[in-house]
């Protein structure tokens, strides 16, 4: 067999449906002992693998899983859109990611837009592309808002380090999760029994970044991949954790996380970025959570570059209630907007553009009421368990 | 944006590398952060190798969980 095969075959295996009938019996066995328990993430890609696998609805009733603000581009503040699309209609070549183009600011006008009216706006899969767009377009001047969690951050700090075209700049709005969970944790209008901590984001920071926030709040932390089998297992962690009253961090996604995560990765950020007090849209303002360039590469930073303030304040439109959808309280059918005026190709919101926002997620998969009960011969197992 | 896909490393230059994603999808990746020869399988996310993909990992937790699941008695899987 192919190498490449023989990866694909050991990933098919965590799609397997048998293996997950028999998770499901297990979740439902463990969660019998248990009263209501409530799992939050804090990643997009587990909300995808979770409405688009139909999770939520193998579930026990006493059993839910929330989404957290685990959308970069749903997190960005208002106003570090509002000032891109400041210096894009200023003549500066805003580079960004496809889905942080269509995000609209406090004045409700997004990269993409101000395109349309001759704002200077480009889409990159990479930073690596925005370094070479830059260095083959020596005579124009570039600033690249970089958004996204310590995944993503890593590109940028490595080209910093190495030293980037004297016309590229980075408008930083990179945010650093292991605080969010932290203070998720605390929340009292969440009330979270238990976390499924990001995969990739984790094998990143490493486990070991979530230890004084685990310590502190005493909640089970389950890092888990991104598999149905994956999500499964890790529910299971969760309920066991909590059945035997013995919260702990423990590891799921072992083919990718570690406790020490990727050192060289977290070196390079520690390097580059100052960890400072930072604002989540929708959720707060947490602290040691924003990567802002540390002095000695002011040089780069778009903020000191051209006097921009870091982001602050907040907005969203009237009836709209993308705040609470991005901290998690409500699902997306309880905003009046939600497939009505904000739709995947009309999207209003953040959380309806980011390709990790809980609102795309729910209507790319057709989700258009709460509390969807599966309908499918899985039910039938759960009533199995049930009796 | 947390995505990232599995591929194979087929060429080294220096950071840079070549990965195959199956299908005739070759792109050039940063392999800077992780310490990956030509073979290793990588998840790559956003044009960064974050991890050399842990393939042995990936088959024993899978057997845990199997060994787990197809215990007798309703408190099995204590080794998952």
């Amino acid at each position: 067999m192919e190498p490449l095969d023989r990866v694909r075959a050991v990933l098919s295996k965590y799609r397997d449906p048998a293996l997950a009938r028999k998770l499901v019996q297990k979740i439902w066995e463990t969660a019998r002992d248990l009263s209501r328990v409530r799992i939050m993430h804090v990643c997009g890609t587990h909300e995808w693998t979770i409405t688009h696998w139909g999770i939520r609805a193998l579930l026990p009733d006493n059993v839910e899983v929330r989404a957290g603000p685990g959308c970069p581009v749903c997190i960005t503040p208002a106003s570090d859109i509002d000032v891109a699309v400041g210096l894009a209609l200023d003549g500066v070549h805003v580079l960004t990611y496809g889905d942080m183009s269509r995000a609209k600011g406090s004045r409700m006008i997004s990269l993409e837009d101000c395109a349309a009216e001759g704002g200077r706006v480009g889409v990159v899969y990479s930073f690596m592309d925005a370094v070479r767009i830059a260095a083959s377009n020596p005579d124009k001047e570039y600033v690249f808002l970089g958004a996204g969690f310590e995944t993503t951050a890593p590109t940028v700090a490595y080209f910093v380090l190495k030293g980037l075209p004297r016309n590229l700049k980075v408008l930083s709005a990179h945010r650093y999760v292991p605080p969010a969970v932290g203070l998720l944790a605390e929340s009292e209008d969440l009330e979270i029994d238990a976390f499924i901590n990001p995969g990739h984001a984790s094998t990143v920071s490493g486990m070991r970044a979530y230890k004084p926030y685990f310590d502190k709040c005493g909640k089970p932390m389950v890092f888990a991949g991104f598999e149905p089998i994956d999500v499964l297992v890790a529910i299971y962690m969760v309920l066991r954790q909590l059945r035997d009253r013995a919260p702990r961090m423990e590891n799921e996604y072992v083919r990718s996380v570690t406790w020490e995560g990727n050192l060289k990765a977290q070196r390079a950020l520690q390097e580059v970025f100052d960890f400072e007090d930072g604002y989540w849209r929708g959720v707060a303002i947490i602290s040691e959570s924003a990567m802002n360039f540390k002095e000695k590469f002011s040089q780069v930073d778009a903020r000191r570059a051209y006097g921009l303030e870091h982001g602050r304040g907040d907005y969203f439109p009237s009836e709209a209630r993308c705040a609470e959808i991005i901290k998690g309280i409500i699902d997306p059918p309880d905003c009046p907007l939600y497939m009505k005026t904000c739709t995947p190709s009309t999207p209003v919101g953040p959380a309806m553009v980011g390709l990790e926002g809980t609102c795309r997620i729910w209507a790319q998969n057709r989700i258009l009421v709460k509390d969807i009960r599966c309908m499918s011969g899985a039910c039938g197992l759960n009533r199995e368990a049930r009796s | 944006m947390c995505y990232a896909i599995p591929g194979k490393v087929v060429e080294i230059r220096g950071d840079v590398g070549v990965v195959d994603f199956g299908n005739g999808v070759r792109r050039e990746v940063i392999l800077a952060m992780v310490d990956a020869k030509v073979g290793d399988y990588v998840l790559v996310h956003a044009g960064y190798a974050i991890k050399v993909l842990d393939e042995k990992g990936a088959l024993e937790i899978l057997q845990a969980i199997e060994d787990a699941i197809s215990l007798a008695g309703k408190d099995g899987g204590q080794c998952l």
